[in-house]
């Protein structure tokens, strides 16, 4: 069940996590994109960090709220919109239940419509989807995510910036998908919220 | 990179600063943002008119913020879209009560932040709408654009609104103008050398010393066609050959004609490749019954020019070109 403080402990996890994975999302991002995903996730998560100490949020919704703006206000470009709008739709979601399924499934809805994308898009949605059913059934496990960024490896991208350049963007995970990846783990690592 | 810059993390910061206080009788920045608003004094009450994007193309759009146009504009970083926080800022700045009408052009980045900023808006009782303008018809899905991309045909769309609102219409009468007009509005460029976005430190893309490139986007995105450099006349010939098609042909219609520089292509070319659209419209019967001529839209130092068409279906379309407006970039039509 998620808590105000868990809730903090996970994105707390998320952003060791995207520290740590830095210079991988980075060196994905040079060779389909233009090499700034990882710098940029990691200013803007560093950002949260800071807001949720500063703002002290005592509520889950707020949580989320913070965390939201926080991403959208420091990272820019299309990828701080889409986490941004993936945070601030649980915000939205929790005010109406504050079961995890409930607001991710809500956020995974938000997405589609304002990234215009599908599953299969090579998109963070191929992350967030797979997650959300697994959730769902109760057996969110590590293979479940590490096989759905996979999954994307083999796509040729439709969407965003890397769909320009089309082919070679295949035998590369979508990084939207591979971040995400990042947030799940750290959900199953941070204890008492699934 | 050989650029008049300091260091290349302040760029936006120093350009909003230089801009409004060289300019303090039409521009203001708003504290703690990279927003740019009117400072004039003849605000009246009306729909708030916002535009914004990464920077990188100036004079577009804090250059068109003024009296008849717009009533602010959000700086991106170089090639960035604002963030969602900034647009709201310009949002409130700009709502009098009637509403604020967002005029974005067609990329992922701009198109999303500023959708946010609408939502953050609803929260705060401000209502909000956006138009898409996507005048370019060289290449579809591009590089940040799904579809068609936005360029300069942006200052005509900011132009007609921004008389339009000036004279009072209501935000649906400008939500449906706006969309009539982007529908009529169709522009196609080239490219002659790329840009250097400056923390990135080398040019966008490479190309030969004797080659041109056709539809090139404003950020150095991939254009259609690569072939040695032509004579002026050739290359008007290709691009009104592009938007005689995208109109179902040119004959006989009236158009508005904006001819822009990319930023590194001079005034001299620009009017000489000027003439030789107006000899080749006239050839059409073609009316060109609005002409402009200049920097309006650009990347950086990117030598290229642009040609816009748009039809002037509606004659209002024609007055609200002509209608008064005091901005930099667009010009001051109360200096006499």
């Amino acid at each position: 069940m998620l808590t105000t403080d868990n809730s903090k402990a996970w994105m707390k996890n998320f952003a060791n996590k995207i520290d740590e994975q830095k210079d991988e999302l980075s060196r994905i991002d040079s060779i389909v994109g233009d090499g700034d995903h990882g710098n940029n996730m990691s200013r803007g998560m560093h950002e949260v960090i800071e807001q949720l100490e500063i703002q002290d949020p005592q509520n889950i919704t707020e949580v989320f709220k913070v965390t939201a703006m926080s991403i959208m206000n420091k990272v820019g470009g299309a990828s701080g919109a889409l986490y941004g709008t993936a945070f601030l739709e649980m915000a939205r979601a929790s005010r109406e239940s504050e079961e995890l399924v409930h607001m991710l499934q809500s956020s995974v809805d938000k997405l589609q419509k304002r990234g215009k994308a599908k599953l299969g898009d090579k998109t963070m949605l191929d992350t967030w989807i797979p997650v959300t059913e697994a959730i769902k059934e109760d057996n969110l496990d590590l293979d479940t995510i590490h096989l759905a960024v996979d999954r994307t490896k083999e796509i040729r991208a439709s969407k965003g910036r890397s769909s320009y350049i089309g082919d070679r963007s295949i035998g590369y995970p979508d990084l939207g998908a591979l971040s995400s990846s990042y947030l799940f783990e750290s959900l199953l690592e941070t204890n008492g919220i699934l | 990179m050989k650029k008049i810059i300091n260091d290349p993390s302040n760029i936006l910061d120093e350009m909003v600063s230089g801009l409004v206080r060289s300019y303090p009788q039409y521009l203001k920045r708003l504290e703690d943002t990279f927003v740019v608003a009117r400072n004039d004094s003849n605000k009246t009450k009306k729909v708030g008119i916002v535009s914004g994007g990464g920077s990188g193309h100036e004079p577009l759009h804090a250059g068109f913020v003024g009296q008849g146009m717009l009533d602010a504009a959000v700086c991106g970083q170089v090639f960035t879209s604002p963030t969602p926080n900034e647009v709201l800022a310009a949002i409130k700045e700009s709502d009098q009560g009637q509403g604020v009408l967002l005029i974005v052009k067609n990329y992922a980045g701009d198109v999303m932040n500023f959708d946010i900023a609408k939502d953050l808006a609803d929260l705060e009782d401000i209502r909000v709408e956006q138009i898409i303008v996507d005048d370019d018809i060289s290449v579809e899905d591009s590089t940040y654009t799904q579809g068609k991309r936005g360029v300069a045909g942006t200052i005509l769309v900011e132009k007609i609104i921004g008389a339009a609102a000036q004279n009072g219409a209501s935000l649906d009468e400008l939500v449906a103008l706006g969309n009539e007009v982007i529908a009529k509005t169709n522009t196609i460029g080239l490219a002659l050398e790329p840009a250097t976005v400056p923390e990135v430190g080398k040019p966008g893309f490479e190309i030969a010393d004797d080659e041109i490139e056709y539809g090139v986007g404003i950020h150095g995105e991939p254009g259609y066609k690569r072939q040695k450099l032509v004579p002026s006349k050739e290359l008007v010939e290709e691009l009104v050959a592009k938007l005689d098609k995208s109109f179902n042909g040119l004959e006989n219609k009236k158009f508005a004609v904006l001819i822009n520089g990319l930023g590194g292509t001079p005034l001299m070319e620009q009017y000489i490749f000027a003439n030789d659209v107006l000899n080749k419209l006239e050839e059409k019967n073609v009316q060109a019954a609005f002409t402009k001529v200049g920097t309006f839209v650009t990347s950086i130092e990117m030598a290229g020019i642009s040609l816009t068409l748009l039809e002037l279906t509606n004659d209002e379309w024609l007055d609200n070109l002509n209608a008064d407006a005091q901005t930099i970039g667009w010009g001051d039509t109360s200096v006499k």
